[in-house]
């Protein structure tokens, strides 16, 4: 295996150098100040409020923030319990949402596991698995070396774990009692740090092209299919960013 | 079903919301399996995985749900320009895009 397996050539860190798993796991863990961090911090203190406004528990809530580990699954899930819904209909609902899960896993595995590694801690690891961990994943793991991938990103992933937990926490005790134009604010950082670091991640053009597709894809099948928008816009969409990349690179 | 805290709630939330999302990681994890780091077919699933985000970031902007849906689209798409301006203005800055966004975001609902 060459240095870097990234096309784009991205440089090594520094302190991959001779670094053990442990380390690599502390690195992963080391996210404090990053900006993925305040994201995902501030839109579980909305899951929390919301899920406190609609009548869960604080354990509740908590627990839907460790089990599910995706929040629009989690938004809908508690949606459905406001709603008095079935567990067919809940689980259904909430399925749709977590289809998504699929490629974002099927993308991210590989760069993961080695080749004897347990297919149980595979699957341990792919519970972490949501866009936030793809998108960190995609960034900053092609970089390191492959030994390192899977510490780092349990690291990370443990890192994610407690400040959600807490931030849930945080959320369901100071629900109703933040102002509506910061309740927007925190909404509006999801898809704002979405967008951006997916372009930061972008490996070449075709990649961009996936994102201009899918992102003017995305309301048009919401409108048309809603429900399946998301898969639709990831197949149709990646399908032709994928295709019309590799035309270009032929030529 | 909301109205409890016992365990029979767990059982429900445990059914409906990890019974429901975990076998897509799983069948996700069986699928990567035979997957190579440099293959086409990853190529391809990361191209689907990366239109399917951006789709959901354009649902997010364009069709927002909570408090977002009280702002106008003008100043949602006003503010989201504005982090895109200043992400590249920064040279890639991701966090002060992000910045720039959120403070537009803020800025604009006060003032406006």
């Amino acid at each position: 295996m060459p240095a870097s397996p990234d096309s784009s050539g991205r440089e090594r860190p520094g302190w991959t150098e001779g670094a053990s798993r442990a380390q690599a796991f502390r690195r992963g863990a080391a996210f404090a100040p990053s900006t993925p961090a305040v994201v995902l911090f501030a839109t579980f203190i909305g899951f929390g409020a919301l899920a406190q406004a609609t009548g869960f528990s604080a354990g509740q809530a908590v627990f839907t923030t460790l089990t599910v580990w995706a929040l629009p699954g989690q938004v809908v899930l508690v949606d459905q319990m406001a709603k008095g819904a079935g567990l067919a209909a809940a689980a259904f609902a909430v399925t749709l949402t977590a289809i998504r899960l699929l490629p974002l896993t099927v993308s991210l595995m590989p760069l993961l596991r080695s080749s004897r590694m347990p297919r149980a801690v595979q699957f341990l690891m792919s519970h972490f698995i949501a866009v936030t961990v793809w998108i960190e994943g995609q960034r900053r793991l092609p970089a390191l070396p492959e030994e390192l991938r899977a510490p780092y990103f349990l690291g990370m992933a443990s890192f994610f774990l407690v400040l959600n937990l807490i931030a849930t926490m945080i959320g369901f005790l100071i629900a109703g009692r933040v102002p509506t134009e910061i309740a927007a604010g925190l909404l509006f950082l999801t898809p704002i740090y979405f967008l951006l670091s997916l372009i930061s991640s972008a490996r070449g053009p075709g990649d961009l092209m996936a994102l201009v597709v899918g992102f003017l894809l995305g309301p048009v099948l919401f409108l048309a299919v809603p429900g399946f928008d998301l898969l639709a816009t990831g197949l149709i969409g990646g399908t032709a960013a994928y295709l019309a990349g590799k035309r270009r690179r032929r030529t | 079903m909301t109205s409890g805290d016992g365990f029979a709630t767990y059982l429900f939330l445990l059914a409906a919301g990890f019974g429901a999302t975990a076998p897509w990681r799983f069948v996700g994890v069986v699928l990567a399996r035979n997957l190579d780091i440099d293959s086409e077919l990853l190529n391809w699933v990361r191209a689907v995985s990366t239109a399917l985000v951006a789709g959901l970031v354009a649902r997010m902007v364009f069709f927002p749900v909570g408090a977002l849906a009280g702002v106008g689209i003008a100043l949602r798409l006003g503010a989201f320009g504005c982090g895109l301006l200043v992400f590249f203005a920064a040279r890639k800055n991701l966090a002060a895009g992000v910045a720039a966004g959120i403070a537009v975001l803020l800025a604009g609902q006060y003032l406006i």
